[in-house]
């Protein structure tokens, strides 16, 4: 609303901004552009939104960057230097009881936290979109077994899920990995599977049918398409809970293993002495609020944004 | 009279009775049930098995001689096939039957039964809360839409789901218990009051009630306070932004808009108008927020050294109890459908045009 005139009123304006807002996209890639364009106008207006997109770019540029943004080897043990505050001298955050620094260990652990959030947020929301998209286009009996099958694991707690997984599996981050990805998979299946349901009979799907499509060919060429904002946004808003899952995971001791800097395990590590050293178990936690927060408020933004059925207009 | 009569009878034959249609609905819900609750087995059943840590030997011991190994691993069925073990294991829950956990060498079902009503009263306390202040800030929030008492709610739910629980229970344990000293530590009650009240329901805070042990009642509510709202805080969280995304629906019909013409107070609007209308989705997200409670709060247990399902399954897991394990989740899955059974059947009773 505020930075909106300002922009509009620079003199003469530039060719691109002209070319990335004009009402009438001369190609479907230039259509697609001035979409982006305006979708990150919106997002840019919408300040928490803004801020959560600030974060999460932050946290992937200290993951790229951890060698550069670490001030030791986030390994290195120093008996010597046990469990000095934070702000003391070259240890930002304090050490740990091994005497490893506490910011070096959080800058890289932002690796293993954004790997595990990758894979699973690509792995859950397209095994979901599979099962869902099969399920509410076929009908019948795939339908009600598929759905069935979504509603046993729906019916679990999913920590408990997960944990029986990784019990199973042997701990470790890759068993992690894969149990969290078996537990966040059936929320998408649900809501593929609805928004199925009400384009499955639209015209353009019976054209594509009419001209010989085979059925994977529509599920994936034409129905995905169309369930991708809604998945998108259950995603972003799904990874804050992932990042949980996994804080909780480690801090079981069940995801990654030490010395690896998880967050996780490092609060499970601070917990002993979290009454008379705070910061150990203070600072991991921390991280992860900031992170998920994040997450959150992107994801609470992109809402409003993507989809239409909710903003007010 | 008669033709009336007669294609009256023709109308009725082709509507189908209401006791057909209840009884169908009936028979298909039980049927659906059921699949769910066998498939549930199913899937706890073979990850039970394909544990890596041997069964037999969380019983006889790792210093076992090779035949009493066999003997209980005959005596536990686990060399007859897969399938004929679960269906030895259906049999036995559909009697009511979890067998001896290997860990407490009591009874499933009694261990259960002594752990759930720690659970019972946490969660309760929580949705309580959950309930009492979620409900109003998400009315609030819906009535300021875009305004500032809707930004600060919106960020303080969103603060709720960031948190990770189990580090919020460290700081909180940290603050109120280390540094304030305002509430009890870890634990149901201090341990030179455990054990000094008869178990009646299991919940301390009913019991020590009960016997009119009111020393006993405010240590256990010192106990309790902080769990409680930890977990609280969640169950505001979700419940307020339903609330307010559900209100939001309300205020877009238009018998809000008719009643405002109307001259009815903003008031009468709100409390007497909307949220009737409201409290029926409200009832579903409830009863799950709940349920989610008594079965999720897996961390905030073991933050909290609380006694509860929870923290009895999650050992259970780690040491390969399967017995402990199947009835745990046996438990959780039956609590999880019989909760969604119940809001299905408060709409009906909310809701006429659901009858």
């Amino acid at each position: 609303m505020t930075t909106a005139p300002v922009k509009s009123n620079v003199p003469a304006r530039s060719g691109l901004k002209a070319w990335l807002t004009s009402d009438a996209p001369v190609s479907r890639s230039h259509a697609k552009a001035v979409q982006l364009y305006l979708g990150w106008l919106k997002l840019y207006e919408n300040k928490l939104a803004f801020l959560g997109f600030l974060i999460i770019v932050s946290l992937v540029l200290m993951a790229i960057f951890a060698p550069l943004l670490a001030t030791a080897e986030p390994n290195a043990q120093d008996l010597s230097k046990r469990l000095l505050s934070p702000l003391s001298e070259g240890h930002l955050l304090g050490t740990d009881e091994l005497g490893r620094d506490i910011w070096s260990r959080l800058v890289y652990g932002s690796r293993i936290t954004l790997l595990i959030v990758g894979i699973v947020a690509f792995t859950a929301p397209v095994f979901g979109l599979l099962i869902g998209t099969v399920a509410g286009y076929l009908g019948g009996w795939v339908d009600q077994v598929l759905m069935r099958l979504v509603d046993i694991f729906l019916a679990f707690p999913r920590l408990v899920l997960a944990l029986a997984f990784v019990a199973a599996l042997g701990a470790g981050i890759e068993s992690a990995i894969i149990a969290i990805s078996l537990t966040a998979w059936p929320p998408y299946a649900r809501i593929a599977r609805a928004e199925t349901l009400t384009i499955r009979n639209a015209d353009y799907i019976s054209a594509v049918r009419l001209q010989g499509a085979g059925v994977m060919h529509i599920i994936v060429g034409h129905v995905w398409p169309l369930c991708l904002s809604s998945i998108i946004v259950r995603v972003t808003l799904d990874m804050a809970g992932i990042i949980l899952t996994a804080a909780g995971l480690g801090f079981l001791g069940l995801g990654a293993q030490p010395p690896e800097p998880e967050w996780g395990a490092m609060i499970s590590a601070g917990r002993k002495f979290v009454l008379d050293q705070w910061w150990v178990a203070a600072m991991p936690g921390m991280a992860i609020f900031i992170v998920s927060l994040g997450f959150n408020l992107l994801g609470d933004g992109l809402r409003d944004i993507l989809d239409p059925k909710k903003s007010q207009s | 009279m008669s033709i009336a009569e007669s294609t009256a009878t023709v109308v009725r034959r082709g509507q189908t009775s209401p006791l057909y249609k209840f009884l169908k609905g009936l028979i298909a819900g039980l049927f659906s049930i059921t699949l769910t609750m066998v498939g549930l087995l199913f899937v706890t059943f073979i990850i039970a098995r394909v544990m890596p840590v041997d069964p037999v030997l969380a019983v006889v011991g790792e210093r076992a001689s090779q035949e009493i190994y066999e003997a209980a691993y005959k005596a536990m069925g686990l060399d007859q096939p897969l399938v004929v073990q679960f269906w030895l294991f259906l049999k036995q829950v559909a009697a009511g039957d979890f067998g001896m956990s290997t860990l407490t060498a009591r009874p499933v079902v009694e261990d259960i039964g002594r752990v759930f009503p720690a659970t019972l009263e946490l969660a309760t306390l929580a949705t309580i809360a959950g309930v009492g202040l979620g409900v109003p800030m998400g009315v609030l929030a819906a009535v300021y839409e875009g305004r500032w008492p809707d930004q600060i709610i919106r960020v303080v739910g969103l603060f709720g789901y960031s948190m990770p629980i189990f580090w919020f229970g460290l700081m909180g344990l940290l603050i109120f218990y280390g540094i304030l000293g305002w509430v009890g530590g870890p634990g149901r009650l201090d341990i030179y009051y455990e054990d000094i009240i008869p178990p009646v329901t299991g919940m301390i805070l009913i019991d020590s009630l009960l016997a009119r042990d009111t020393e006993i009642f405010w240590n256990a509510v010192s106990h309790i306070i902080l769990p409680a709202s930890i977990l609280g805080y969640y169950s505001i969280a979700y419940i307020s932004r339903m609330t307010r995304s559900f209100m939001l629906e309300q205020f877009s019909q238009e018998y809000i808009t008719t009643a405002r013409v109307k001259g009815v107070s903003e008031t009468a609007v709100i409390w007497r108008h909307a949220l009737p209308n409201v409290m029926i989705p409200l009832i579903t997200v409830i009863a799950l927020s709940y349920a989610n409670l008594l079965e999720g709060s897996v961390l905030t247990e073991i933050i909290f050294s609380w006694p509860g399902l929870g923290n009895y399954i999650t050992n259970a897991l780690l040491s390969a109890d399967m017995n402990a394990v199947l009835g745990g989740t046996v438990v959780v899955g039956a609590i999880f459908v019989g909760l969604n059974l119940f809001s299905d059947f408060m709409y009906k009773v909310v809701d006429p045009r659901a009858r």
